[in-house]
């Protein structure tokens, strides 16, 4: 990851405004995760009670003119304006609006006057300059009304941040905004791994004309998709650890399905299930305290069983005991229970039991529900799993809610739409969906609406979204 | 065939010359009827009787050798030219049916003829199913046929399954036609 200092601006500085709001906690260091619960504390508000507050976002200020800057400039004002969005939390002030208001030479000429009248309860006023050889972003939040400071952030960082126009600036200002002026757990830094055989590469191997697929990640947003596997095979299913820097996937290099595990950072490759042609691990699912990992193996008597290990494979544990397929296991986020999939009954429908392996009970199956696959585990404090089921004509993604003990469809019934994938704020479903003709990876909010489709060469399925 | 020495195409030349010649064995020769005694006709001195003809000896020929290509090829070869039939299922089943139990007889009979040969089956779905939930129906199907192979006396430990699930279909296509073709476990030859 390209290397950014994180300063928290707190008192003082080089604006006249007064801080007066909490100033935020210090910044965890780039390449740690954000804490893994909600914040619940809301300690910054912008407008009144009652109503979503009202933000303008416009472009960034580029106070010195070389080329990367300016584009630096328009572009994390644009990507922060979508980041917020997305999240559906303040009510946006379109950008022609926003155009009106003629840019200030700097922040500090920031003309308040016009925001109100435009009728923004806030006003994101940031700027981007070149010092030395690296660069300088500040965000501040101001409320229009007062004037008043309420959340201010300067980052540095090398020029090499801006080489895709400086959107972790806007991502890394976005879940601030979300997490102080809506106590929410903010998704603008995560990513979504999948696999692609994008490459036309084919398989080596005793069968010809058999695609490659190989692990790539992309931002949540769809920009800088990156290649991560460059083995001649198959290689499907990658699923995030909690703390961002792995990736664990299924493989078949080896020319049998195991379990990979590729620390990206470090260029370090782990093989912990240690399985062999007798006995295959496959589509492995990380714990969301990122200590163990459940996944199917095949063992050589036939039988394909829920297995849990520890990260570094010690500690095998069998969970699940039956003659039939047990697979895809997801995590509950206490990390007491899994969900996973099971055709004991003659069709595949969703189990969950805990972690002993006792208390098994099937959550899927009733009514239309006639195969269903898949399930994800959404985060606290809603208590759902997200899976596909084929009813109709193709798949639908569906939402089973535990508070009700009830499904409902939550995608648009057009095209084939499976492999969900939680976000890891719950709100957000990452999943696969063949409307264009071949699968794409797509995002949608956990209500259905805002399909986004994420990719557009070749064939990608299987999507994992980051913590 | 480049893995074929010099010496057994010439005596596959040299067989080809003695098959060719015992071919044109002479068949049974009539013994001519010798003329009537006396002078039949004047003049007449009698023809000479034909000599007796002798009898060639005959030889068994030897059992035709055809060289077996795929004794000696590379495992490459051999998968390109298999002789392995796959098996085929039906919709969301990995139950072996009455023509799947015939091909696996003769694919038995391939295993046996090449004691050496360690197979891997591969299990496949078409594309219907979820792509997670068909890597266990390929497995199902796939342990299924090798199941069976080892209900024939095929030794276990030739005999290695893989699940691809609907992740490589043979025939792309999007109609049944297509979708048969792809729910099968297809036979690999792995090592010897």
């Amino acid at each position: 990851m390209r290397p950014l200092r994180f300063l928290a601006f707190a008192s003082s500085g080089l604006l006249t405004v007064v801080l007066t709001a909490q100033t935020a906690p210090p910044q965890p260091p780039a390449g740690q995760p954000p804490q893994g619960q909600q914040p619940d504390v809301i300690s910054i508000t912008i407008g009144p009670e009652g109503r979503p507050s009202r933000l303008a976002v416009p472009e960034f200020i580029a106070l010195t003119n070389d080329a990367e800057t300016v584009k630096a400039a328009k572009t994390i004002g644009q990507v922060l304006f979508d980041d917020i969005g997305f999240e559906k939390e303040f009510y946006m002030i379109p950008p022609d609006i926003m155009r009106t208001v003629p840019q200030p030479s700097s922040p500090a000429a920031v003309q308040l006057d016009s925001w109100k009248e435009i009728g923004a309860d806030g006003v994101v006023v940031g700027s981007v300059r070149r010092s030395g050889d690296g660069v300088v972003v500040e965000a501040r939040l101001v409320q229009v009304g007062t004037g008043e400071l309420k959340l201010g952030k300067q980052y540095s960082g090398t020029l090499k941040s801006l080489a895709d126009g400086g959107r972790m600036y806007a991502h890394t200002f976005a879940d601030e905004l979300h997490k102080h002026v809506r106590g929410l757990r903010g998704i603008a830094r995560t990513k979504l791994a999948f696999s692609s055989n994008r490459s036309g590469e084919e398989v080596e191997g005793p069968v010809r004309s058999r695609d490659v697929s190989n692990i790539y990640m992309v931002d949540y947003d769809g920009a800088n998709e990156k290649r991560l596997t460059v083995y001649k095979t198959l290689e499907i299913a990658p699923v995030w650890s909690p703390d961002g820097r792995a990736i664990a996937y299924t493989s078949y290099r080896n020319n049998y399905p195991d379990i990979f595990i590729s620390y990206i950072y470090e260029g370090r490759l782990e093989r912990p299930g240690k399985g062999t042609s007798e006995t295959k691990n496959y589509l492995p699912a990380w714990s969301h305290d990122g200590s163990r990992i459940a996944y199917t193996s095949a063992l050589p008597d036939g039988n394909v069983e829920i297995f849990i290990m520890n990260q570094d494979g010690s500690g095998k544990r069998r969970i699940t005991n039956h003659p039939m397929g047990d697979v895809t296991p997801t995590w509950s986020p206490s990390g007491t229970q899994l969900a996973f999939v099971s055709d004991r009954t003659g069709s595949p429908q969703i189990y969950v039991v805990e972690v002993d392996g006792t208390g098994l009970r099937r959550i899927t199956g009733t009514g239309a529900e006639g195969y269903c696959d898949r399930p994800t585990w959404s985060a606290p404090p809603l208590n759902e799993i997200a899976y596909t089921c084929r009813g109709g004509g193709g798949y639908q993604i569906m939402l089973y809610d535990f508070a009700t003990g009830t499904s409902k469809p939550i995608s648009d019934g057009i095209g084939s739409n499976e492999s969900p994938a939680f976000a890891p704020n719950g709100r957000h479903i990452a999943f696969i969906s063949d409307r264009t003709g071949r699968q794409q990876i797509y995002t949608m909010h956990r209500d259905g609406t805002g399909l986004r489709q994420i990719t557009r060469t070749g064939t990608n399925k299987y999507p994992s979204w980051s913590q | 065939m480049s893995m074929r020495r010099p010496s057994a195409a010439v005596a596959l030349i040299i067989l080809a010359i003695t098959i060719g010649a015992c071919a044109k064995k002479q068949p049974p020769v009539a013994r001519p009827i010798p003329p009537p005694p006396g002078g039949a006709g004047a003049g007449e001195t009698g023809a000479p009787t034909p000599p007796e003809p002798i009898a060639e000896p005959t030889t068994v020929p030897p059992e035709p050798i055809t060289e077996d290509p795929l004794a000696v090829s590379d495992i490459d070869k051999i998968n390109q030219n298999s002789p392995f039939q796959p098996v085929f299922f039906a919709y969301d089943s990995a139950e072996i049916d009455p023509a799947g139990q015939q091909v696996l007889g003769v694919n038995a009979q391939v295993l046996k003829k090449y004691a050496d040969w360690v197979i891997t089956i591969e299990g496949h779905a078409d594309e219907r199913g979820t792509a997670e939930y068909n890597l266990a129906l390929g497995e199902r199907r796939a342990v299924a046929a090798r199941a069976y192979l080892i209900s024939l006396g095929v030794p276990a430990d030739r005999l290695k399954t893989v699940s691809y699930g609907k992740e490589f279909p043979f025939d792309p296509g999007h109609n049944e036609g297509a979708w048969s073709k792809n729910r099968r476990a297809h036979f690999v030859v792995t090592s010897r």
